[in-house]
């Protein structure tokens, strides 16, 4: 079902460069020299349209950029700096014209590219809840009603008759992301936002833009965090130098982001190749524990890998799957000898459904690429492998749940596992050796 | 805003027309609060803080009476001579104000511009109004003189609203070229010191028009705030002051160029506001 309710077409948006001139703005001096310089062939007006100087240059900061996207997606867009995500941005919510191309976007649009513009220091936190509602477009009387709300969430029931100038940067932010959190848009397009404040509050924020998504609104984001991305967004746009080829899957656009090339992710993998083969492999897929297919799993999430295969001429058949990460390490191979030693249980002709399970706390955040396979006993022997059958992505969500990192905020993409394992612990209840040792005369 | 959700918005180059004058309703109370938001900063952290508003203009009428009613000894048109200063001073001040307030406007809330969307004729207009704020306040003081001197104005006084009409197009005018021209070229937040000052005294601020030698009348009406001055003389002084028509009519014609051309302009140099700024 597509209910596109933004649509993109051939979206360009060209900025000529000076290159002498530092400042943005032009000195009027300038453009009178310029215009005296030219005063032989044409007139200048210094009110018009400006004739292009040779000194200038057109760069297109987005150019050709299509997609389309549904009501209720939450799309990320992500790009390298300079890529055209805020040009992209800025267009989507009307603070600058496009050069060419057309944008359609059904419903009310509410941007938020910064917290707290603005704001006024001089101000109250009580007058900037309603200069910056009106601001970000909400009426007095919706702000009136949403008043207690926003000053609950920003968590600044104490300070709000002081001035925000006074504030530390939390609190500001804080009440920033609330006024704008409590918006009603149908369409809410946000840049970066969530790369301030405290990681307690980010989480917060995400919630509340996770809840936003749920109640089927869409929501675009830009963000240089694919943890956020991948916790937020299930759809995403890959920009590069201005230019994109669409909206695909977020793990394919953000393997195309940290490694320049397409990742291509795939959960579920159909094949009709079987040519002479003892047993063959059809199908393959991802599970989540709700039974959905998906190529995306939190880390704390455990993967559910379901494979169907035929057993056609009487062979026992080990079934087994080989995890690499895109650091070419082999990050675990695993067989289901555990249950049948040497496949001899599943001789009988047939078709099989093999499942497997990798626990939560296992995998590292990172992509992964499956290999899966049919074997024999005979480790030289394959009835059936497909390389590369079946590319996911482990996320972290940086959030409370994921219990192998704990609090700690940095990445850590350098190792291939990270499990969360049983631990414990006693205290006192031995002496230390060495302590024994120097008591002894 | 249920209702927004049906209403499709396309968004093309050179097609901000069609939604525009329907923003600019839907964010009317934006208006309000710009010029709120800057009636309080304003004042804030000053000892006396409103009364501002009141010494600036006082002190300006209180030398050009002594300088031009007592020593220059330039007729007052039958009025007192503190009174005939101010009723000019008060379109002058709210002029000139708005002026700066509007050529100001659009570089200081460059961070909104540059971050959020709303029709951009909101931030000079709320500059206006602001400085129509002050305008209001400042009749504090000539109903001060006016019972002072004991002096009664006519039924004219109600014909009042339309110079303050007048004054209103006039301020806007000059304030949108103004301000989206110091968008691009900063120069003019230097040249604005220069009409303020200038302004003041090729206006009949310190003296009444009727000084000025009748063939040059109307090419003194030129000035736009000539004919908003001798309304604002005409319709609180009474008695012997008269409005020389054919320069008031030009004034009008004038301000009414400058308001149309002025909007024209922003709005043309608007689309690129975000980019420049």
């Amino acid at each position: 079902m597509s209910d596109p309710v933004i649509q993109v077409e051939n979206l360009g948006k060209k900025y000529i460069i000076g290159h002498q001139q530092q400042e943005r703005y032009t000195a009027l001096r300038d453009a009178i020299a310029k215009g005296i310089k030219s005063a032989g062939s044409k007139i200048l007006s210094l009110i018009g349209d400006q004739k292009e100087q040779t000194t200038r240059e057109e760069f297109w900061a987005i150019e050709d950029v299509s997609f389309e996207v549904n009501r209720g997606d939450r799309v990320g867009i992500i790009g390298r700096n300079g890529a055209g995500k805020s040009t992209l941005l800025k267009i989507l919510s009307r603070i600058t014209e496009p050069t060419k191309g057309r944008v359609s976007i059904k419903g009310r649009v509410a941007s938020l590219l910064e917290v707290g513009t603005g704001f006024h220091g001089e101000l109250s936190g009580r007058e900037n809840i309603y200069l910056n509602g009106a601001i970000l477009g909400m009426s007095k009387a919706e702000i009136k009603r949403k008043f207690d709300e926003i000053v609950a969430f920003a968590e600044i029931e104490k300070f709000l008759d002081t001035p925000v100038k006074r504030y530390s940067s939390g609190m500001y932010v804080r009440l920033a992301f609330a006024v704008a959190a409590h918006l009603d848009p149908d369409i809410l397009v946000v840049d970066e936002v969530l790369a301030v404040g405290d990681a307690a509050f980010q989480n917060k924020c995400l919630g509340k833009m996770e809840e936003v998504g749920k109640q089927g609104r869409t929501v675009i984001l830009v963000s240089h965090s694919m943890a956020s991305i991948q916790a937020l967004a299930n759809r995403a746009l890959f920009l590069e130098k201005g230019r994109t080829e669409g909206i695909s899957l977020v793990t394919e656009a953000v393997h195309k982001y940290l490694y320049g090339g397409a990742f291509g992710s795939a959960a579920h993998f159909i094949t009709q190749d079987n040519s002479n083969k003892d047993a063959y492999i059809v199908e393959a897929k991802l599970l989540n524990e709700r039974g959905e297919i998906t190529d995306r799993f939190a880390v704390y999430d455990p993967i559910f890998i379901e494979i169907t295969w035929i057993n056609k001429n009487w062979v026992p058949v080990i079934v087994g799957f080989q995890l690499d990460n895109l650091r070419g390490v082999i990050v675990m191979t695993a067989y289901d000898t555990p249950i049948d030693w040497d496949g001899k249980a599943k001789k009988s002709e047939g078709k099989y459904v093999s499942n497997a399970k990798i626990p939560a706390n296992l995998l590292n955040a990172n992509e992964y690429i499956m290999h899966i396979s049919l074997d024999s006993a005979n480790p030289r022997f394959a009835y059936d492998t497909h390389y590369d059958a079946i590319r996911f992505t482990v996320y972290d969500p940086m959030n409370e749940k994921c219990i192998a990192r704990g609090d700690f905020k940095d990445p850590y993409d350098y190792m291939a596992l990270f499990p969360a394992l049983e631990w414990s612990w006693n205290k006192g209840l031995s002496e230390p050796e060495d302590n024994k040792f120097v008591s002894t005369p | 805003m249920s209702h927004s959700s049906q209403t499709e918005l396309v968004i093309e180059a050179g097609r901000t027309e069609r939604q525009y004058w329907q923003d600019l309703w839907r964010y009317r109370e934006l208006f309000y609060f710009l010029a709120w938001r800057d009636i309080l900063v304003r004042y804030k952290q000053t000892a006396i803080g409103i009364a501002w508003a009141l010494i600036r203009p006082f002190l300006t009428m209180v030398v050009f009476t002594v300088v031009f009613g007592k020593l220059a000894k330039l007729p007052s048109d039958g009025a007192p001579y503190p009174i005939l200063v101010f009723a000019a001073m008060l379109p002058w001040q709210f002029f000139a104000s708005a002026l700066s307030e509007c050529s100001n406007s659009l570089v200081s809330n460059a961070n909104l511009i540059s971050k959020v969307y709303f029709p951009r004729l909101i931030i000079p207009t709320s500059g206006v109004i602001v400085s129509f704020v002050d305008f209001m306040v400042s009749w504090i003081i000539l109903l001060g003189l006016m019972a002072w001197y004991n002096f009664i104005p006519g039924w004219r006084i109600i014909t009042l609203p339309f110079f303050i009409v007048i004054a209103f197009t006039a301020a806007m005018g000059g304030g949108l070229w103004l301000a989206s021209l110091n968008v691009k070229y900063r120069d003019f937040r230097y040249i604005l010191p220069f009409i303020v000052q200038f302004g003041l005294y090729i206006s009949p601020v310190g003296f009444s028009s009727s000084i000025v030698p009748e063939q040059w009348r109307l090419v003194y009406s030129l000035n736009p705030m000539v004919g908003v001055i001798d309304g604002f003389r005409w319709a609180i002084l009474g008695g012997e002051s008269v409005l020389y028509l054919p320069g008031f009519i030009l004034s009008a014609g004038l301000v009414s160029l400058l308001f149309v051309s002025g909007v024209w302009y922003f709005r043309k140099m608007e689309r690129t506001f975000a980019d420049v700024i």
